[in-house]
């Protein structure tokens, strides 16, 4: 096996705390409480191991990161050193001081989340009235601010049908990039997949705006797609493969190759608490599991693409097949690629369980 | 092509130690530099005119001026197109 390449990324999941309730959200559908979480020390402390690890940049997520009061102070550590800082925020704590504040602290980029183009629709998704209009107040002070702005919208049959109102809105608010991302099946969003799993038809005309939108919009807004996995024929590369290239921190310190790696059975995850970034990231047993090639099953084993997909996703692997070490369903050669058929040929749900 | 290039907003220039090289870094973006893009966008600053960074670089590498200008400008359209720099 090849030497371990350094992490260039690091997801650190500041809390689960969150005041939207977004059914499609990938968190776990046992959230983390906040007596749990790390102190502002330990996360300092975590910035400063991940950027001599080789870490370039920090995502700041959640739940709803700006639900820290201390957001500041790990933002101004992580910035002193020398990571790139992207803060994924739902917006609605947000406000134009605050805003300041953190740019002030060495912030770069402020990713917006949206529901959907139309208030009315956005805030009954994201289960709170007004949530919309506050975001859109916050886009444009983000500009004010000088900070780069990334328009982020999950895609699901509640919302697929607007995907060219969503990209409109996004270049109203003047993003320079778009990231839309079909809903990805983990935590809440795997419990109401029957009810987010969008049509093979509604599919199929999101792919032609979106590439029809790319090449309209070329060198003034990137536009990057997250495909449907269950409408796919080809895995990801999950996480650009399983401790090759981001690592996760949960709340209350778990080290995870991906975020929704703790559904994994049998796996133990090492804290930031007991051991040092470095030595979970190149010795944990977490890590090494299904890192490489060495791991995997047939048909992955003997494929050409092995190092391309690195086998797909293992908490979707697991989701779909019981055991996390088989081939990620998702691609066609996989023995167990008809389950993906018979789940987006159920029919609709329409219960939705809020996250809370 | 204005007279000074800069690097676009939030886009920073730095070493990257645990691997041995110079990078920019973007929303969602790390782009590796080979030496040549680090000598010319370590000059990039917004004041510095281009004829200016073509003048050191020649100096630098003992190089004809033209050959020099052709490097200079493929490369800057290069990341101006990638929305890197503000020509």
């Amino acid at each position: 096996m090849s030497a371990i390449p350094p992490p260039i990324g690091l997801l650190a999941e500041l809390t689960h705390r969150c005041p939207l309730g977004c059914p499609y959200c990938s968190n776990p559908v046992a959230l983390e409480k906040r007596g749990d979480e790390l102190d502002t020390a330990t996360w300092q402390r975590v910035m400063r191991e991940a950027a001599a690890l080789g870490v370039l940049q920090l995502h700041l997520s959640g739940g709803e990161p700006t639900a820290r009061r201390d957001l500041e102070d790990i933002l101004a550590t992580a910035a002193e050193a020398g990571l790139y800082s992207n803060l994924i925020t739902s917006g609605v704590l947000l406000d134009r001081a605050r805003l300041q504040t953190l740019a002030a602290a060495g912030l770069n980029h402020v990713q917006l989340s949206i529901q959907h183009a139309e208030a009315e629709a956005a805030d009954r998704i994201a289960h709170f009235r007004g949530a919309h209009a506050r975001k859109l107040a916050l886009a444009e002070q983000v500009r004010e601010a000088g900070l780069a702005l990334t328009i982020n919208a999950v895609l699901h049959r509640g919302n697929l049908d607007a995907v060219a109102e969503i990209i409109a809105l996004a270049e109203q608010l003047g993003a320079g990039r778009l990231e839309i991302a079909h809903t990805q099946y983990h935590g809440w969003a795997l419990r109401n997949r029957a009810a987010l799993m969008p049509e093979a038809a509604q599919v199929e005309d999101s792919r032609r705006v979106v590439a029809e939108a790319r090449q309209r919009l070329e060198g003034r807004m990137v536009i990057d797609f997250v495909a449907p996995d269950y409408h796919a024929t080809r895995p990801k590369a999950c996480m650009g493969g399983w401790g090759r290239r981001f690592l996760n921190i949960s709340p209350s310190g778990a080290v995870l190759p991906c975020h929704a790696a703790e559904t994994i059975p049998g796996l133990r995850f090492d804290r930031v608490t007991e051991r040092s970034l470095e030595a979970i990231w190149y010795g944990s047993e977490a890590f090494n599991c299904f890192r490489g090639t060495a791991w995997m099953p047939e048909p992955c084993r003997s494929c050409d693409r092995r190092e391309i997909d690195w086998g797909g996703c293992r908490c979707q692997a697991l989701a779909l097949t019981g055991d996390a070490a088989r081939a990620d369903p998702v691609c066609a050669l996989s023995p167990d690629h008809g389950v993906m058929a018979a789940v987006t040929a159920e029919p609709a749900g329409e219960a939705l369980a809020w996250r809370r | 092509m204005s007279a000074a290039p800069s690097l676009a907003p939030q886009v920073r220039l730095r070493h990257d130690a645990a691997r041995g090289q110079w990078v920019l870094l973007a929303p969602e973006r790390v782009v590796v530099l080979d030496e040549i893009a680090h000598a010319i966008l370590s000059r990039v600053d917004g004041q510095t005119r281009i004829e200016a960074i073509v003048a050191a670089l020649a100096r630098e590498y003992d190089a004809a001026e033209a050959e020099i200008a052709t490097d200079v400008r493929e490369a800057l359209e290069d990341l101006h197109r990638k929305g890197l720099v503000r020509l």
